[in-house]
């Protein structure tokens, strides 16, 4: 016990000695925290926007002026020509084009039909998935009052049926992006540091050529691999602590459930972290190694745990696969536990396949160390 | 008997790093390992300090095999790397606390084995190991692996890269632990090193070639050698090199070391050979060969 101890004493040293560690571990979160959490939003606002009227008539000015009244278009400007238009959408200076046909006044009072042309930059898929949404939802709005112009005064008999959708979107009233960005972003912070302090820790000693000299001593094997994870152990729950309060302090991200709670959690999905961290270190030669396998990790439990992209959305082969992945669980009980206020009880599959995981990496992990080659 | 080693051998993927060794050290002896780089020093110490696991043969430290009983060798030996392997960002003093603790024991309780060498480098004991010279780094290296009383040091090749005086006093302090008692396996490079120990052995790839004191291990010198001498250095090497009669030629100080195939050397003739090459104040004497003309020869 006295060895342990010693070991962790010497470990947290280290760490604080390490001019270029202590940035990382404490500096990077909560840039990135601040910075991540402000920037990446899925809002998509001042979409330049353009026009092309032939027409020059009262609707088309009418429909024109519904998307200037938009918080979400900006309007640059308005072509004289189809060309002209497409020059600019070439040259990256409009994102939308919308087309007024000649006659589009007169076609929807006589034929009551008409046809608009909008031509969308699709570079980002995404956010002409969000543009395409939004220039409908505009559209058809104008549309709806029309017909009421139109039909009113001659087919008054037809009752048009309304049927009104006010949406009310549970544990985040406003929709505030912030309020579930925060939690997952936290999520990656706990994540990323822990994984490459771990990952590049023993393989520092493996380096610098004191893993040789410790392992002629009788130190065992178990003192050695906790006393070198419990600091990070600790690490990591702190980021999370400090993370919590940039949370609570500067973005009011509601905390509903129980702290302790998410704590458990996350003490046990640490574990799971170290042990993928001690893997990867028994593997590689040098911290340049370790590191960029634990990039390669990184990159695809970031991209497959549902934090920018949902799971649901996913083909089913990349839904099974996103099962093994821990960071999946942990975003979605950060987000259950800090805007649900989900119990034990309903975070319980989560917590026992991290149990399992941990369990399980660690084993592998602890296996592959040797203390001879 | 504090190490024997009986027909070990390791290989790694393609190189044959020991081939068959086999030798004993004796309670409180200093035994050389001498030998080029890439001899298989290295092997043969990280077997012995059990981090690495011999092909075949049987090897004992302290009455410890290797294998079976690692955990009571890890006890009971000190070892240092030939490359400095301790914590360059901890201080002096914490690298020594560090390694004081995790054998179970306190830099009090041994501060008697490493009083001699401790005191040099103690006025810097706060400052990090990483900014030390490399003598004192040695030092610290050889205080860390004492600090636990261990009956058997390892040591491969602690003087490499450390200034003359530094390797003098180094070997200075290893005799003195010698008289505590403890059995001491060195590895060097250096020809002048191994007069200090007790007994050598000359090993090159894989394979000890010559085992003995250095006093009698120059007996092993096969050939009469001759101190030649001339003018010109280089022309003197070049000329007896193309000598028909010649067996080996290596420049040694002011001299040449040679040796001759036949037995019934004439030195006149190599006399007059080497004036016919156009060669002044030409000597020719028969000389002591040393420990290095010995390695060479043998290794040859």
């Amino acid at each position: 016990m006295k060895i342990l101890g010693f070991i962790i004493q010497k470990e947290f040293k280290q760490i604080f000695r390490n001019k270029g560690m202590l940035p990382i571990i404490f500096v990077m979160p909560f840039i990135q925290l601040l910075i991540l959490s402000n920037a990446a939003t899925f809002d998509i606002k001042n979409i330049k926007f353009s026009y092309i009227d032939n027409d020059h008539s009262t609707y088309s000015r009418e429909l024109i002026s519904k998307f200037e009244a938009s918080k979400y278009f900006h309007v640059i400007t308005d072509f004289p020509s189809e060309k002209k238009a497409k020059l600019a959408m070439l040259n990256g200076d409009v994102n939308v084009i919308l087309e007024i046909p000649k006659y589009f006044e007169r076609d929807l009072q006589k034929e009551k039909y008409a046809n608009l042309s909008v031509t969308i930059n699709a570079i980002d898929g995404a956010s002409a998935g969000v543009e395409n949404v939004y220039v409908n939802q505009i559209i058809q709005n104008f549309n709806k009052n029309i017909q009421v112009e139109l039909f009113q005064p001659s087919n008054s008999n037809i009752a048009s049926v309304d049927i009104l959708t006010i949406p009310s979107f549970w544990y985040n009233k406003t929709l505030n992006y912030k309020t579930y960005m925060v939690p997952g972003i936290l999520v990656l912070l706990v994540t990323m540091i822990t994984l490459f302090l771990s990952g590049m820790n023993i393989v520092r000693e493996k380096e610098i050529g004191t893993l040789e000299q410790i392992n002629v001593t009788p130190i065992k094997k178990s003192q050695f691999i906790v006393g070198k994870l419990f600091p990070f152990w600790v690490l990591g729950l702190s980021i999370l602590t400090v993370g919590l309060i940039i949370a609570k302090v500067i973005f009011n991200v509601p905390i509903v459930g129980n702290l302790m709670l998410m704590y458990l959690y996350t003490s046990i999905y640490i574990l799971v972290i170290l042990g993928i961290g001690l893997f990867i270190s028994n593997f590689t030669e040098t911290q340049q190694q370790a590191m960029f396998i634990s990039w390669f990790f990184m990159v695809i439990f970031i991209l497959m745990s549902g934090l920018f992209t949902p799971i649901e959305s996913m083909p089913n082969w990349a839904q099974r696969i996103t099962d093994f992945n821990p960071i999946k669980y942990f975003v979605e009980v950060m987000r259950m536990v800090m805007l649900k206020g989900s119990g034990f009880i309903d975070i319980l599959p989560q917590v026992l396949k991290t149990v399992l995981f941990a369990l399980i990496m660690n084993g592998l992990a602890v296996w592959s160390y040797k203390k001879t080659t | 008997m504090s190490i024997s080693v009986s027909n070990i051998s390791k290989s790694y993927k393609n190189v044959q790093a020991l081939k068959d060794v086999s030798f004993h050290v004796n309670e409180g002896e200093l035994f050389g390992l001498i030998g080029p780089d890439g001899a298989g020093k290295t092997s043969l110490f990280r077997i012995l300090t059990t981090l690495l696991i011999a092909d075949s043969g049987k090897a004992n430290v302290a009455g410890y095999d290797v294998v079976d009983d690692f955990k009571e060798i890890r006890n009971c030996v000190g070892y240092m790397p030939g490359k400095f392997s301790l914590y360059q960002d901890l201080t002096v003093e914490e690298n020594l606390n560090f390694f004081a603790t995790i054998f179970g024991t306190s830099i009090k309780e041994n501060y008697h084995l490493i009083k001699d060498i401790y005191v040099q480098i103690e006025p810097f004991k706060n400052r990090r190991a990483g900014k030390l010279s490399g003598g004192m780094k040695q030092k610290l290296a050889l205080c860390c692996a004492l600090i636990h009383k261990p009956k058997v040091l390892f040591l491969d090749e602690p003087t490499t890269g450390v200034d003359p005086v530094s390797r003098k006093e180094f070997w200075d302090m290893l005799k003195r632990l010698q008289q505590k008692g403890i059995s001491i396996l060195v590895s060097t490079p250096y020809m002048d090193e191994a007069a200090l120990c007790d007994r050598i052995a000359f090993i090159q790839n894989g394979e000890i070639l010559e085992i003995d004191s250095p006093q009698d291990i120059v007996k092993h010198f096969p050939k009469k050698l001759y101190n030649v001498g001339a003018d010109n250095m280089y022309k003197l090497i070049e000329s007896l090199k193309h000598y028909e009669h010649m067996h080996s030629v290596f420049p040694f100080g002011e001299f040449v070391h040679y040796t001759d195939k036949r037995n019934d050397f004439n030195s006149i003739e190599l006399n007059e050979y080497l004036t016919s090459k156009g060669l002044n104040q030409i000597s020719v004497e028969v000389a002591q060969p040393t420990i290095e003309d010995t390695f060479m020869a043998l290794a040859k």
